[in-house]
């Protein structure tokens, strides 16, 4: 080992403090790279994995009841590599001891046992035999919510007659990968179950002998997805084809891609901010390190010392500092990753997971960090190596200050000595200055977007749940009614306030932008179920016209006046021209939304519903319970409160433990500057300290000269932090916004306040840290010898 | 007679600070002898260091030519300049200019490791008297003892020069007459010849020649015919 490597791990032990902090901040950003990258490929694997093995089937279609004998010219169909056609049916469930009415989504099993498509994966028990009509496999997040198991035993209200179940199997599928109940909002597993059955016995229920409700297709690689829902909508429309649609509208792919989306988006938005920033942050310190060693870098150089060597030696030092950090992230990223990865596989229900490694991402991280760090070190090293040793032995030369400038502003005056003392050092420094207050204020960025985050996801639950949709429960038919059902359900026990809503699956366009949606008719004055505008106003539906969610409008290019042209895809399919009436501001799903008499009338129908929005009693729930589990008409009950804690415990804990470990990084990031800033800010005026105790300042006045410069920093970095902030989180806002779901863009004040404050804690624990060296400083040795 | 090792012709260096040229050296000419001890006497900005810095290759003159034993050191290249400074010279400065997170002996291997034909390190230290505190770090030495640990780090590649800018600077007198001592010892014993800035006038008397510095310029020259030893010296 040669003396220099010897300094380079003296060097090494005697700044861990710093090494360790300047690490951090490159772990941070290392950390947020690998764990959104690694956590992000992994489930999109795990879906691709899925998909394939248990083929996962790409266009969809129900139908009323269309014959068996139309499978093979469905097969026909150019495009078209497989067909599975089946019965699926909604129906009520009556469970042992729980009180609360429950959906199940029964689906025919084929008389060979497995289904083709959508197959499903058996974690425990068998298929039915196709002759036990009684005997079904559940899926696994229902059993697991009730503590069913192979044996165990409820009934259902199957076309009205009540039947007793038993579980043989345990199952997952493709299909249901987040399995959400009608008119629900969030995935209740123990309020909605998917069940199957063998074809015989729910042929025989709902008789279909013979016939099949839903099919589903799978496609060559090569067809074109609209050309075969063309022409499956063409074969299906005699039999009450409800109109074929892809994956994209399929329910659970649908928010399945969504929470993907998110997570790339996020992996593509969050941390290359951290990366850059901590980069940026890393380069910095490091430049301001390497610059205390100028006396050394010269010594090194009169010795005799290539400047290459020289050269060397501070990259070594400066590798091995990123190398910790790089070290340190990509552990902490691969748990984190492991750890998010883990958490969407338990939300999305996967059987397993596949743990995509990705050397790729490691090594960018790794290059990216290493190139900064030695960026900045060698920023600072060109500079002092191009000089001549014997200038580079001597401390900078004494600035010349600019008195004039002060001076004739009659600003000395105002300013006490010491604060004069730390203008003029900053003013001398102004790029320095500058830079370390932009690094400062990224870190309160960063902060602020994690923050964020958190911030959105209540302010979506706050609209969603308490301003816009207040209604307690909403049941849903299986079949529309007239809508003259409300009155049956008003008379419900416990029911305060019933209100009627219809809702018809469309096709919705503006020249050559189309989106599949349902169009919601809703009475007049409608105050359970509310429209909300962007300015938290209510909007009362225009008698004439469509409005339409602000994210459709975009999607479609169309503004208000715009005319959309509207497929009606329910019952006689027709084509109309409606106006945008309105733009809605809301966070769930894209929707388009009419008076129902408009509706109505359009639809060429008396007033119907599909469903009924209700403000409960709370005292009488498990009356009423027990009375819609008598309604054979109810396909199934959305309870409002159920799906906000749904909503809180699943995807908002999700988005929320995101925001927490960014926040954490941030933290980390944060305080790696904040140290480190202040620790060099003591190396670089360690003499002039020292000077100042020598001439009678105490320490603890000492120690405020060096801290006022470090808190100036920090306050001014503020302001351009909020900015940044609120700019990232605008970033942000746009990147995870999608048609299932947005978050509204809301920065509390509160997040600035948290941002700052955790910067002024940092600078605070740094100052505490730094400070008790101010109490150490060797008065003799710094101003004797030349460190 | 001894060889010319140094010889310095129309040396000039300017510095530009802002709007303000310094004048550090006008046209100094100079011939130094091999084996020679040479003291710099002179007030301060008198341009000692900068013709010091000059000769160890540290620094470059704005015009003029210095040879180096027929080596023409104001046309080597960078490179050549640090193989110069590497292989030729030892130098010595008043702040010691120790790397602190290296001992004693560490310091002195720093150069050894570098140097062709170097004595060891503990050699080295013998030689100022420092064997015994090798393991030492800089902060755990006095400031005479820090110094004389700089001057084996000087003399340990065996430098045909040594130069020392004030290193008495910073020390007392009882200390600085055992640094002085040391470098009196290295150039009588190993021949090195050696060039001292120093305040301290009483130091003359050790040196073969005495240069007088005034505003960038030899003033004066005095030849001494006989050397006092070290241990004589008071001041
Ligand atoms: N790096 C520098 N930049 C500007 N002026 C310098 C620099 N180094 C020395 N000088 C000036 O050159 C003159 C001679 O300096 P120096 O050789 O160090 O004097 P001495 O060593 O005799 O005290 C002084 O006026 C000094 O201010
Ligand atoms: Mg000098």
């Amino acid at each position: 080992m040669t003396t220099l490597d010897t300094k380079l791990k003296r060097d090494l032990r005697r700044l861990w403090g710093q090494v360790l902090a300047i690490a951090l901040v490159i772990a941070g950003g290392v950390a947020s790279l690998v764990l959104s990258t690694g956590s992000f490929r992994s489930l999109d694997e795990t879906r691709i994995a899925y998909y394939e093995r248990y083929q996962f089937a790409d266009v969809f279609a129900e139908v009323t009841r269309a014959p068996k004998t139309l499978v093979t010219r469905i097969a026909e169909i150019s495009g078209v590599a497989a067909v599975e056609a089946r019965i699926a049916k909604l129906a009520l469930l009556d469970i042992p001891e729980f009180p609360e009415p429950a959906t199940g989504r029964f689906i025919s099993l084929p008389e060979t046992g497995s289904p083709l498509l959508n197959r499903l994966y058996m974690r425990a028990g068998r298929l039915p035999g196709a002759n036990d009509l009684d005997e079904v496999v559940v899926n696994e997040s229902f059993a697991k919510a009730h503590g069913f198991g192979p044996g165990d035993r409820f009934s259902a209200t199957l076309n009205g007659r009540k039947r007793e179940l038993t579980i043989v199997g345990i199952a997952l599928s493709p299909e249901y990968v987040y399995a959400i109940g009608p008119g629900d909002r969030m995935p209740d597993d123990r309020r909605f179950a998917i069940i199957w059955m063998s074809e015989r016995a729910l042929a025989e229920v709902f008789g279909l002998e013979g016939a099949f409700s839903w099919v589903s297709l799978k496609l060559m690689p090569d067809a074109v997805e609209t050309e075969v829902i063309d022409a499956l909508d063409d074969l299906l429309e005699p039999y009450g084809g409800g109109a074929a649609y892809g994956r994209k509208y399929q329910t659970s792919h649908a928010y399945l891609e969504h929470g993907l989306d998110m997570l790339r988006n996020m992996s593509r938005t969050l941390p290359p901010i951290f990366l850059v920033v901590s980069a940026f942050l890393v380069n910095l310190t490091l430049s301001r390190l390497v610059a205390l060693e100028r006396e050394q870098i010269g010594l090194l150089k009169a010795l005799g010392y290539f400047d290459t060597s020289i050269v060397a030696h501070y990259a070594k030092f400066v590798a091995v500092v990123a190398l910790i950090g790089i070290v340190i992230g990509s552990a902490a990223g691969t748990l984190l990753g492991v750890y998010v990865t883990r958490l969407f596989g338990d939300f999305y229900r996967f059987p397993f997971l596949v743990f995509a490694d990705s050397p790729d991402v490691y090594l960018l991280a790794a290059l990216l960090s290493l190139f900064a760090a030695l960026g900045g070190a060698f920023r600072s090293l060109r500079e002092i190596v191009s000089l001549a040793a014997a200038v580079a032995m001597q401390p900078p030369a004494p600035p010349s200050f600019q008195r004039a400038l002060f001076g004739r502003m009659e600003l000395g005056s105002l300013l006490s000595q010491r604060m004069m003392m730390m203008v003029r050092g900053m003013a001398r420094k102004p790029i320095r200055a500058a830079l370390a207050t932009l690094g400062m204020a990224f870190a309160t960025a960063i902060l602020v977007v994690s923050l964020f985050i958190g911030n959105a996801m209540e302010e979506l639950v706050d609209v969603t749940y308490f301003m816009a949709d207040r209604q307690d429960a909403t049941i849903s038919f299986a079949e529309k009614r007239p809508e003259t059902v409300v009155f049956d359900v008003s008379r419900l026990p416990g029911v305060l306030a019933a209100e009627p809503y219809r809702q018809v699956p469309i096709r919705i366009r503006k020249g050559s932008l189309e989106r599949r949606t349902l169009l919601s008719g809703r009475p007049p004055g409608a105050d359970l179920s509310r429209i909300i505008d962007i300015d938290l106003r209510t909007v009362s539906l225009p008698e004439t016209g469509v409005a339409i969610s602000a994210y459709l409008g975009r999607l479609l290019d169309a503004r208000v006046g715009d005319t959309v042209e509207v497929d009606l895809l329910d019952g006689r399919r027709r084509t109309v021209e409606l106006t945008v009436a309105a733009l809605v501001e809301d966070y769930f799903g894209i929707a388009a939304m009419m008076d129902a008499g408009a509706l109505s009338r359009l639809l060429r129908e008396a007033p119907t519903a599909n469903g009924v929005h209700l403000s409960v009693d709370d005292g009488k729930l498990d009356l009423l319970y027990e009375a819609i589990k008598q309604m054979p008409t109810v396909a199934g009950v959305a309870l409002q409160r159920v799906s906000l804690v749904n909503f809180r415990q699943s995807l908002a804990i999700i988005v929320t433990t995101m925001a927490g470990i960014y926040t954490g990084l941030s933290i980390v990031i944060a305080f790696g500057v904040v140290y480190n800033s202040a620790r060099i800010s003591l190396s670089e005026h360690a003499r002039e300290l020292a000077t100042l105790r020598v001439l009678g300042f105490s320490q603890g006045e000492t120690m405020r000269i060096l801290l006022l410069e470090l808190s100036v920093i920090v306050a001014l970095a503020q302001p351009p932090g909020w900015a940044i902030g609120y700019g990232l989180s605008w970033l942000m806002n746009k990147q995870l916004a999608g048609e299932l779901m947005r978050v509204p863009l809301v920065v509390e004040n509160l997040t600035y306040v948290l941002a700052t404050t955790i910067i002024f804690v940092a600078a605070l624990i740094s100052a505490l840290v730094v400070g008790r060296r101010v109490y150490a400083l060797d008065l003799v040795a710094v101003l004797k010898t030349r460190e | 007679m001894a060889e010319t090792i140094f010889r310095a012709r129309s040396l000039t260096r300017t510095y530009l600070t802002g709007e303000v040229a310094v004048h550090a050296l006008r046209d100094v000419s100079l011939d130094i002898q091999a084996g020679e001890l040479v003291v710099m006497l002179g007030p301060s900005g008198s341009g000692k260091s900068t013709l010091l810095n000059i000769m160890g290759g540290l620094d470059r003159p704005t015009s003029g030519e210095l040879f180096f034993k027929g080596i023409e050191l104001t046309a080597l290249s960078e490179r050549e300049l640090t193989l110069y400074r590497r292989e030729h010279v030892g130098v010595v400065f008043q702040f010691y200019n120790l790397i602190p997170s290296l001992t004693a002996y560490e310091n002195v291997a720093l150069v050894t490791e570098i140097s062709a034909s170097p004595m060891r390190p503990d050699e080295a230290l013998a030689l100022v008297g420092l064997e015994a505190r090798r393991n030492h770090f800089p902060a755990q030495l006095s400031g005479g003892e820090q110094q004389r640990v700089a001057i084996a780090r000087a003399i340990a590649k065996r430098p045909e020069v040594l130069l020392c800018d004030e290193p008495t600077g910073a020390l007392d007198s009882k200390t600085g007459i055992r640094v002085i001592d040391a470098l009196v010892n290295v150039n009588t014993q190993l021949g090195t010849t050696t060039l001292i800035i120093t305040h301290n006038a009483s130091i003359h008397a050790v040196a073969d020649r005495v240069l007088f510095f005034a505003d960038g310029t030899i003033s004066k020259i005095q030849v001494n015919e006989r050397r006092l030893s070290a241990a004589a010296l008071t001041w």
